[in-house]
């Protein structure tokens, strides 16, 4: 399995990091490395066989969409990088 | 007598007999924490003058004669992805450094309400990605055997700290071993309950479909109790099983006669160091002279398990971890002009290199042209594995095998090689793919006197036969009385 430069730097895009050129030539070779060992998976004699979701085979559980307050905001709040006026704050989008 | 040597349920008896007070308990642990803490490295914030103000106040309520739980002042150790209220959560990760959750974890409540003081909060694998705690972005735990060694992971805090007796017993989380591989190389008693049987809630997620919380202790009673303690429906967590309350105390009859025990063959096969298999061969011998029938098996399709595994836990991984963004909590960068730099940078920034590899290749398998030949190959291998377990608990009661490949290994000699940190969970993995329990108690010691751990496994909520199992083993070899850490430099 060949893991090419430009793929590594497209799926880091997706992922949304950034990564430095000698990261890049790390993670291609573990990369394929693990993927060398994980398309093992493909002799698995999967013909016919339905995905698996999860564990159990359960129904969907259902709640009430109540609106429950959070009752103690400032420590909601107080993890927050950069705050103002009980809201998160980011920089300028528009 | 050494308070510290005692497993919970004999704290327990003496707290009952008021041969001892929970303060003495607990200052005893806080002593052991200043003299071993050093060495071992298993903290990563201490609560121990809380909880000591904690036991005090219990020994009041005690000696006024207030409805306590039998429980009450005994001190535990909590694993550093669970939320505690005020304290801080970091996963071992940069991302998380200062992050103080505003609220606890259900199996942090369950332990408030009963008033188990927490002494602090236990080392792990960043994200508890890893099997060897060195992946801590500020620590490397040591093995209490010898401290030249890993301690297993993710979990490797609880299990060392439990193992040093600087805890009386632990909170870990197990996704596709990290309960039962540490407890295996730190010579303690690692349970890994059915998927759903205790809440998520308030667990900082890895792989939401395997992750598992669980006890790890000193012997098979203490790890029965603190099921107890922590299993239970919460509908905060959706995938929460509804099962009836069980006291698994009483399942521990120190008998097997009659118990079905298969013995796949493939957890038996190459990569399996020598001591260990013969190790278990005694063990096998054991039950079946304790009146157990012991038959080889086979689940076939061992084999495609760990790539399963890691397909499954990484995708799950990259679709977790997209949360942490550098804009509610956690990690952000000072190097930023737009918002997609605070993304960017603050993610590059703050996850460590093992954290980073796994999302990258959760998002390899779950990207487009590649999704059909991993992810979704993996979760129909996932269906398989469920099946071939299913078939097997129509003829046993309980599998066996090895927990951990090899016992402990240097620290230092696979952090280097994801691919050979990765195979130390190969006994491990498709138990969290089928959902099933299993548990891990230490049976004996190689050569250099390194621990080496059993398995066993058992159907969906069928705790109650593999604790039984465990705890009759348990009490024939008695590790316990033979053997103990020695911290070896």
């Amino acid at each position: 399995m060949d893991v090419s430069k430009e793929e590594i730097k497209h799926i880091a895009k997706l992922a949304n990091l950034n990564l430095k050129e000698d990261e890049i030539d790390k993670y291609i070779l573990n990369l394929q490395d693990i993927l060398n060992f994980a398309n093992i998976v493909n002799n698995a004699p999967t013909e016919g066989v339905e995905e698996a979701i999860g564990v159990q085979n359960k129904e969907n559980v259902f709640r009430k969409d109540e609106v429950k307050k959070f009752s103690n905001r400032e420590e909601l709040l107080q993890n927050a990088p950069d705050k103002e006026n009980g809201m998160f704050k980011i920089p300028k989008v528009i | 007598m050494n308070i510290t040597d005692l497993t919970v349920h004999e704290l327990m008896e003496k707290l009952e007999k008021k041969e001892l007070t929970s303060e003495e308990i607990t200052k005893a642990y806080i002593d052991r924490i200043n003299e071993k803490e050093k060495d071992v490295d298993a903290f990563v914030t201490l609560t121990t003058d809380d909880a000591l103000k904690q036991a005090k106040e219990i020994d009041e309520k005690r000696k006024n004669g207030e409805d306590v739980s039998k429980l009450a002042g005994i001190p535990i150790g909590i694993k550093d992805n669970m939320c505690t209220k005020g304290v801080k959560t970091t996963c071992s990760s940069k991302m998380l450094e200062n992050f103080i959750s505003p609220y606890d974890a259900t199996v942090v409540e369950k332990i408030n309400e009963i008033q188990m003081p927490s002494l602090g909060k236990l080392n792990m694998d960043e994200f508890a990605m890893g099997g060897s705690t060195e992946y801590s972005y500020f620590k490397k735990t040591k093995n209490p055997w010898n401290l030249n060694k890993v301690p297993g992971g993710s979990s490797g805090g609880s299990a060392a700290a439990v193992a040093a007796k600087m805890v009386p017993w632990a909170l870990g989380s197990d996704t596709g071993g990290s309960i039962r591989q540490p407890a295996s190389l730190c010579g303690v008693v690692g349970l890994k309950p059915t998927y759903g049987l205790v809440s998520r809630f308030g667990l900082v997620a890895f792989a939401s479909s395997l992750d598992q919380i669980g006890p790890i202790t000193k012997d098979v009673k203490d790890a029965a109790m603190l099921l107890n303690v922590i299993a239970g429906h919460d509908e905060r967590d959706t995938t929460s099983a509804i099962v009836e309350k069980k006291d698994y105390v009483k399942a521990l009859k120190n008998d097997v006669k009659g118990l079905k025990i298969g013995v796949p063959k493939e957890y038996f096969g190459e990569g399996i160091n020598e001591e260990v298999k013969e190790t278990l061969e005694e063990a096998i011998k054991k039950y079946e002279e304790l009146g157990a029938t012991v038959e080889e098996c086979s689940i076939n399709v061992a084999d495609y398990a760990l790539a399963t595994y890691y397909i499954i836990a990484c995708a799950e991984a990259s679709s977790n971890l997209g949360r942490f963004d550098g804009i509610r909590y956690g990690y952000r960068t000072k190097n930023y002009e737009n918002l997609k730099d605070i993304y960017r940078n603050s993610r590059s920034e703050g996850f460590g290199a093992e954290v980073k590899r796994r999302i990258i290749l959760g998002t390899y398998v779950l990207s487009s042209g590649y999704y059909d030949a991993y992810y979704k190959k993996a979760q129909q291998v996932r269906t398989l594995v469920k099946q071939e377990f299913a078939k097997a608990f129509e003829k046993y009661d309980v599998l066996l095998t090895p927990t951990s490949p090899t016992v402990a290994f240097n620290i230092g000699e696979k952090s280097e090689n994801p691919l050979e940190m990765y195979l130390s969970d190969i006994c491990t993995v498709s138990v969290n793919i089928a959902g099933l329990p299993g548990i891990s108690i230490p049976v004996g010691v190689d050569k250099s006197g390194m621990p080496i751990g059993m398995q066993l496994i058992g159907n969906h909520f069928e705790e109650e036969t593999i604790l039984n199992a465990a705890y009759t083993y348990e009490q024939s070899i008695k590790f316990k009385e033979k053997y103990e850490p020695e911290f070896k430099k």
